[in-house]
């Protein structure tokens, strides 16, 4: 009997899906969709959290004061990201400490791009061109997701992350335009992130053990492999306008189809960063771990400081 | 208060004046005051806002959306309330 309920339901959740009807918090859901979103949301939180650190190593050393101001934007922004995200998750009943903690011991996962150096100020060109405008093609379709509070997030995170990519473009169009070493600069960052930027769409669609559910859910709206074509369609022209050249012996278009052929991906490479063996995989985790271990004192006289009041306000 | 884990608020936002408060999302706080400057930081970057109300989640009361249809059937039921309900003759004008 129960077994025939469970069935009903999961059909006419179907339904709504198919009718384009939102799943709020509270809503009946399968118990597979709201862990598929909470695994997807908590990912993504996290690495907007992590993906504070690579850019969070060039503030101090940013060339004038205006760069550092937009770099400082930049990096809270993707903090305030992690934050709607972070809460998306607590709608459907995740426990914010242990989401946390899942990423600190490694259990959880974040975009394998943030385990990669920024060795020069170049890189912050290279990121803010590839690394946000890659996430933004993957968040676009997300805030028409089947769940409200993750839609609702997307759309803020997207209106906020156009600058992201401009601000990183710019930096790149700047050192492109500048002396030759500047330039030579700008060609190794964009040498370095184009192959891991492509990889941030994840494994081809025909590897992606998540893709054919998630879609079905609309969770998903795109699979991979189409929003890493749309990438590379709308990027190789972008670099031919500012002179530099994509890593890629086999890029060609495809006048017939229309888009750009590429190279490749280095999946070996991919799944190694995956599974925590890229270059800077345990220094990330390390200094999210010191971060919250060394923040406790402030969390502790928050608390402290909210009871004084409470007593001072009853006395 | 445990150590551990802050209350949860809920985020409401008026945009400019005129406009009513809108929900936006959740965050979590130590007490109403930090929430409050909490929520000016993570939902008012872009001058979203110029008035900001947060209240605990535990105090939101809600309906319950499994017995909705039984909740708002006396309004679906009066199909009369609407204007389109009743039949204004051609030439009939300013109703």
């Amino acid at each position: 009997m129960k077994e025939v309920n469970i069935t009903e339901m999961e059909r006419k959740f179907q339904e709504k899906i198919d009718q384009d009807i939102k799943i709020e918090p509270k809503d009946w859901m399968p118990d597979d969709y709201r862990e598929t979103l909470i695994r997807q949301i908590s990912q993504h939180a996290h690495s907007e959290i992590v993906g504070m650190l690579p850019e969070g190593n060039w503030i101090t050393r940013a060339p004038n004061l205006r760069r550092k101001a937009v770099l400082l934007a930049k990096v809270q922004d993707e903090a305030g990201h992690g934050l709607y995200l972070y809460s998306a998750a607590e709608t459907l009943g995740a426990d914010r400490e242990e989401t946390i903690d899942d990423l600190h011991s490694g259990k959880a996962k974040y975009s394998s791009i943030f385990n990669y150096p920024t060795l020069t100020w170049a890189d912050m060109g290279a990121i803010g061109w590839l690394v946000d405008g890659a996430a933004i093609m993957n968040q676009v379709p997300i805030c028409r997701c089947s769940y409200g509070p993750y839609a609702r997030a997307m759309v803020r995170v997207c209106k906020e992350e156009s600058f992201h990519q401009r601000q990183g473009f710019e930096i790149m169009m700047t050192l492109a335009k500048g002396t030759p070493e500047q330039k030579a600069m700008a060609q190794d960052a964009l040498n370095r992130f184009w192959w891991p930027a492509l990889m941030m769409f994840g494994p081809s669609d025909g590897e992606s053990k998540h893709t054919a559910q998630s879609m079905k859910w609309k969770i998903k709206r795109s699979t991979n492999d189409e929003l890493r074509q749309q990438f590379v369609d709308v990027t190789v022209p972008q670099a031919e306008m500012i002179g530099l050249t994509l890593p890629d012996a086999d890029l060609k278009f495809n006048k017939a189809t229309g888009h750009y052929e590429f190279g490749e991906i280095n999946w070996a490479e991919f799944w190694e960063v995956v599974k925590g063996n890229g270059p800077c995989n345990k220094d990330r985790i390390d200094t999210r771990r010191k971060a919250k271990e060394e923040g406790l004192w402030v969390r502790e006289a928050a608390t402290a400081f909210a009871q004084k009041r409470a007593a001072r306000k009853s006395a | 208060m445990s150590n551990k884990e802050w209350p949860l608020w809920e985020v409401f936002i008026r945009g400019k004046q005129g406009l009513n408060h809108k929900h936006v999302g959740s965050l979590r706080a130590a007490d109403a005051e930090m929430a409050l400057e909490n929520a000016r930081d993570v939902y008012t970057r872009r001058s979203e806002g110029i008035s900001i109300w947060v209240v605990e989640s535990n105090n939101v009361f809600a309906s319950d959306p499994s017995e909705s249809q039984e909740f708002f059937e006396p309004a679906d039921s009066k199909i009369y309330r609407h204007p389109t309900f009743y039949d204004v003759p051609d030439g009939i004008s300013h109703m």
